[in-house]
């Protein structure tokens, strides 16, 4: 299937912008998008094809980094993992998976 | 109140005595323990003493765990020997004069080298060998010595001319008996043998004695004249020629002795004064015997800690004198009675010239084994030697222990019973290592020592024990995370038989279901297709499908820094660079406002670059010659050297060129870990060679090549794989031994412990001696690899596809952004 869609992200003040196509996103890749306000989102495509989008900073150590992170599959769920120091984020929930205290904000996505 | 305890010297057999006496509770109230020894250090494992030469460290040989001395509330006293016994009184009085008074006492004193009355022994450059003072002496000296001898052939001998050889001297070894090893070795066996060593550049002189140390004007030893006449270049003359029991404080307190020394006891280990017991080689048992030997003084020290403890009533009746001749090239082992003769024993014997191996049993005529000799090839020891003596005929054909390996699987450990002791130096038996397996489940060979202490005296047993885990069904569980149940070294196989090319067939081929990986399996396959790239058709670890396996460093080809940026570090091979280079990197340096420091691995790293700036400053060293030096990849980073020949007083070989080239021939090889080397002109080590996976040391006949050297967390001194080899010889060997920790070794597993687990035994079998026939092939995929190298940076600016994603934002040009989270950009980026 040739999927042409834009992928839009819903921002903290509830604006819907356009990042990329759903081409330019590789699967189990992330991305980063620049939104309004200077907020960061990290985009991910799953291997099966969903879509998810959550903030690009690393609650941990401060660094706009998560797009650049290793995605996986964690008893079925979608993650992504901090390149500083690899703590797991379920990409649904942006909950935390070492320390459930601790979460990305997710941004709803949708495809049009 | 408790009792105290004293222990005259703290060597092998006096700490297995502590620790017997701890096993038993001893110091909890009953015994309280004085140790008063001579030597400087705490006790250590002499029987491995030549390991210090080719790397190994003084606490890597320390016996006692760290805190055990302490948490017994042993008190030790080092560097102060006991001069006087008082029976009387029961009190013992150190050379330093303290006297402790006793209840009970051990004498652990061991024995000395005897050094044959000798004209000019005593000369400077004259040594003896059993202390790491001893080893610490020759090495000094070695260094500027260009040939040594060895006053004695047999097992202690051998190992010193070894040792010698090592070090880069010339080595000889003088024998007065007409065979080496003559105690334990047969003709057939010490000619086998003979050529070995001969095949190792060492020359042998046997059925002549020394007859004087020659010596230089300033006295000091140049030659030694043989007793036929004959003299041999001898700058340093090691005396090997047989120990003597230390028994002269029971001698001087009237303690019966025997007739050719050693302190007499009883088969409690007691002396002639029943508060006074003697272990160890400074003993004579009850059976007349001065053992030699580890095992006999650990099983006296049971029988001690028995007796002080009141403990079952085990006694020593005496021993076998099993032995195994640690010699790297040299594969020897005497056991059981191999002089066994009379008219109804059987003598089984092969023998093949060609590969210097002879192997011989002998046999009584109710087909028990008596005993047996291997040379060339030992790897039947362990599973001969509980045989040996037994009461039982031997459970397979005889012929079938000896015949080639390949030939016919040899019958393993499973044919022997469980009471037969598979590991004589602690006396473990074979049903005491099942239940080990079993009830702690067990499944490797450090966790067998740990729990049994077999295999941690002599080794010899290790080959035994294994096959008890083979034959236990043990399969370690080495499945890689919950996506796979294969370990790295069986993916890589899977990948490469199935020529697999993505992480999506290798998951769909080989996974444990689920529809993506994880940190933990993602990037072992990106280093995998990386890996074997060049045989798979891939060629950049950045391509689509493997941008995703890769870690932050690289998929960035830069390493990541706390604050988000990167770090660049261009390759400097060999720590060489022109004056024009250096201009370079400072001017990138002060261009891109990076912060530039020295590195520990002699060369420069840029600090502070973002991510989206690291293709121009990559444009500007690629174009200055530089390349990407792979401080971000599980691969090889640098190859240190010494200045070495080219200008060094010292140097014997051309240690720069040689890093240089190692470097360029194994850059960017993904490997389990990442990869150091390190190449020293001369064995006083600038380079620090022994601390890298690969480490190269000039000799005056070529280099000596060590492996699994390690700093960090788990520092180890790399070990000896080869010596004096020729620049092409030296290459190959490095060719195989990195392709085959590549194809074998586990995720994050530097060589140092790969080697710890496949055992430096093994793995010089397969990289020295292509025991397994895969020289040729490891030797082609270094060849490819070298073919296919391209500099990843360059391939990046190449590629706009790639430098793509070196842009902030999919969504935003970077020029147009305010970067929030990162330093911002210098003036001089801007006039740029
Ligand atoms: C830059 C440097 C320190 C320096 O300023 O000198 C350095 C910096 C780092 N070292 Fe190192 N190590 C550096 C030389 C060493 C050395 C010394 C040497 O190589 O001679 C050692 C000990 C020798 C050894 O490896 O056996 C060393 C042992 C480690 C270890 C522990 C490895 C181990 O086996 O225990 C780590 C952690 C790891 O790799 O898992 C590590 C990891 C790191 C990391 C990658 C930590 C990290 O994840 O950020 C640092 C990356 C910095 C960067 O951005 O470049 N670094 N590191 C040195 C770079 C050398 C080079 O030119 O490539
Ligand atoms: C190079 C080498 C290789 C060997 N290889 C093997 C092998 O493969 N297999 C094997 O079974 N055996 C081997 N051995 C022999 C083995 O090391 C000894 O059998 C073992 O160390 C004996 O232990 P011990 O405690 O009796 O004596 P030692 O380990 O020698 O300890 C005696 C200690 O007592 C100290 N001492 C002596 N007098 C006094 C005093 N008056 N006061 C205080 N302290 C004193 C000494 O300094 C020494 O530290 C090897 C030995 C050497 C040197
Ligand atoms: S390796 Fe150690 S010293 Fe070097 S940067 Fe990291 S933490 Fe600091
Ligand atoms: S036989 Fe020596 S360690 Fe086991």
């Amino acid at each position: 299937m040739h999927r042409t869609e834009q992928v839009q992200v819903r921002t903290t003040a509830g604006e819907w912008v356009t990042v990329c196509s759903y081409e330019e996103l590789e699967p189990a890749c992330g991305v980063a998008a620049l939104l309004p306000e200077g907020e960061q989102a990290a985009v991910f495509r799953t291997p099966g094809g969903q879509v998810h989008a959550v903030g690009n900073r690393d609650p941990f150590s401060g660094a706009d980094v998560i797009a650049d992170g290793i995605t996986g599959s964690v008893d079925g769920v979608p993650t992504v993992a901090s390149p500083m120091h690899k703590q797991t984020f379920d990409l649904r929930t942006g909950i935390c998976l070492d320390d459930p205290e601790v979460a990305l904000p997710v941004l709803p996505v949708r495809l049009l | 109140m408790a009792q105290t305890l004293v222990v005259v010297g703290h060597g092998m057999v006096a700490q297995r005595l502590l620790e017997a006496l701890a096993e038993r509770g001893a110091f909890t109230g009953a015994w309280r323990a004085v140790v008063l020894a001579e030597e400087r250090r705490p006790a250590y494992d002499r029987v491995h003493l030549s390991a210090r030469f080719t790397g190994t460290s003084p606490e890597q040989l320390t016996l006692a765990e760290d805190d055990f001395l302490e948490r017994h509330g042993i008190e030790l006293h080092l560097g102060d020997p006991v001069a006087a016994l008082d029976t009387a009184h029961r009190t013992v009085t150190t050379a330093g004069g303290r006297t402790v008074a006793y209840d009970a006492l051990v004498l652990a004193t061991g024995s000395y080298p005897f050094v044959p009355p000798v004209p000019g022994a005593d000369s400077p450059g004259c040594f003896t060998y059993r202390t790491l003072d001893d080893v610490d002496a020759i090495t000094a000296y070695a260094g500027a010595a260009r040939s040594g001898v060895v006053v004695g052939g047999g097992l202690l001998g051998l190992e010193a001319a070894g040792a010698l050889r090592s070090l880069g001297l010339r080595t000889s070894v003088v024998e007065f008996a007409p065979r080496l090893m003559p105690l334990q070795l047969d003709e057939g066996g010490a000619a086998a043998l003979r050529g070995a060593v001969e095949g190792m550049g060492i020359g042998v002189y046997t059925g002549v004695g020394a007859n004087r140390v020659e010596t230089d004007a300033d006295g000091t030893a140049r030659r030694l004249r043989l007793s036929d006449g004959r003299q041999v270049d001898a700058d340093l003359v090691v005396f090997s020629a047989g120990v003597r029991p230390r028994d002269r404080l029971a001698r001087e307190a009237g303690l019966l002795v025997g007739d050719r020394g050693g302190v007499a006891v009883d088969r409690w280990c007691r002396t002639t004064d029943p508060a006074v017991y003697a272990v160890g080689e400074c003993a004579q048992t009850c059976d007349g015997q001065v053992y030699g030997l580890v095992a006999p003084g650990y099983r006296m020290a049971e029988v001690v800690a028995d007796r002080l403890c009141g403990t079952g009533g085990s006694s020593f009746e005496g021993s076998d004198t099993d032995t195994k001749l640690k010699l790297l090239g040299a594969d020897v082992a005497s056991f059981g009675d191999p002089f066994a003769a009379g008219a109804r024993t059987v003598e089984v014997q092969f023998s093949d010239s060609g590969s210097g191996v002879y192997k011989k049993l002998v046999l009584g005529a109710d087909g028990r084994l008596l005993g047996g000799i291997l040379v060339g090839d030992a790897a039947a020891y362990g599973l001969l030697k509980p045989h040996a003596g037994a009461d039982r005929p031997l459970p397979a054909a005889p012929e079938s222990f000896l015949l080639p390996a390949g030939a016919e699987a040899p019958p393993g450990a499973d044919l022997l019973p469980d009471e037969a002791v598979v590991c004589s130096c602690h006396n473990v038996t074979k049903g005491a290592v099942r239940a080990a397996v079993a009830e702690h489940g067990l499944t490797d060979l450090a966790g067998v020592k740990r729990c049994t202490k077999a295999g941690t005296g002599c080794g010899g047993c290790a080959g035994a024990l294994q096959s008890l885990l083979d034959a236990a069904g043990v399969e370690p569980r080495r499945g890689l995370c919950e996506h796979f149940e294969l370990s790295r070294a069986e993916l890589y196989q899977a990948v490469r038989a199935g020529r697999l090319t993505s992480f999506a067939a290798v998951l769909a081929a080989h996974g444990t279901g689920g529809e993506d990986g994880c940190t933990v399996c993602k990037p072992v396959v990106g280093s995998l297709l990386a890996t074997l790239g060049p045989e798979l058709g891939l060629t950049h670890i950045l391509d689509p499908g493997q941008r995703g396996l890769q870690d932050s460093n690289d998929r960035y080809l830069a390493n990541l820094q706390k604050d988000g940026t990167y770090s660049v570090v261009p390759r400097i091979p060999g720590g060489e660079l022109t004056p024009e280079q250096l201009i370079v990197i400072g001017e990138v340096a002060r261009d891109f406002g990076l912060y530039t420091k020295i590195t520990g691995g002699q060369r420069i790293d840029l600090f502070g670059a973002r991510a989206e700036q690291l293709p121009a400053v990559w444009r500007r060293l690629v174009d200055a010659g530089f390349e990407s030096g792979h401080a971000y990849g599980k691969s090889l980073r640098t190859v240190k050297s010494c200045v070495g020949s080219r200008w060094c007083r010292f140097g014997q070989g051309d240690s720069v060129q040689l890093a240089i080239d190692l470097e360029l021939r194994y850059r960017g090889l993904r490997t389990p870990h990442k990869v150091k080397g390190g190449v020293s002109g001369c064995l006083r080590e600038c380079a620090e060679a022994r601390g890298k996976d690969i480490g190269v040391i000039a000799t005056a006949n070529g280099w000596n090549l060590y492996v699994g050297g390690n700093g960090g967390t788990t520092p180890r001194h790399a070990e000896l794989l080869a010596a004096d080899l020729s620049t092409e010889r030296l290459l190959r060997l490095t060719d195989r031994f990195l392709m085959y920790y590549a194809r074998t070794g586990e995720r994050l597993e530097r060589t140092a412990a790969w080697l710890e687990r496949l055992g430096t035994d093994h793995v010089r079998r397969v990289v020295v001696d292509d025991a397994e026939g895969l020289a040729a092939e490891l030797e082609a995929q270094a060849d490819r690899h070298a073919a296919g190298y391209r500099d990843e940076w360059e391939a990046v600016l190449a590629d706009p596809a790639k430098l793509r994603h070196f842009a902030p934002f999919v969504n935003a040009p970077a020029e147009s952004v305010a970067f929030l989270n990162s330093p911002a950009p210098t003036p001089a980026l801007q006039e740029h």
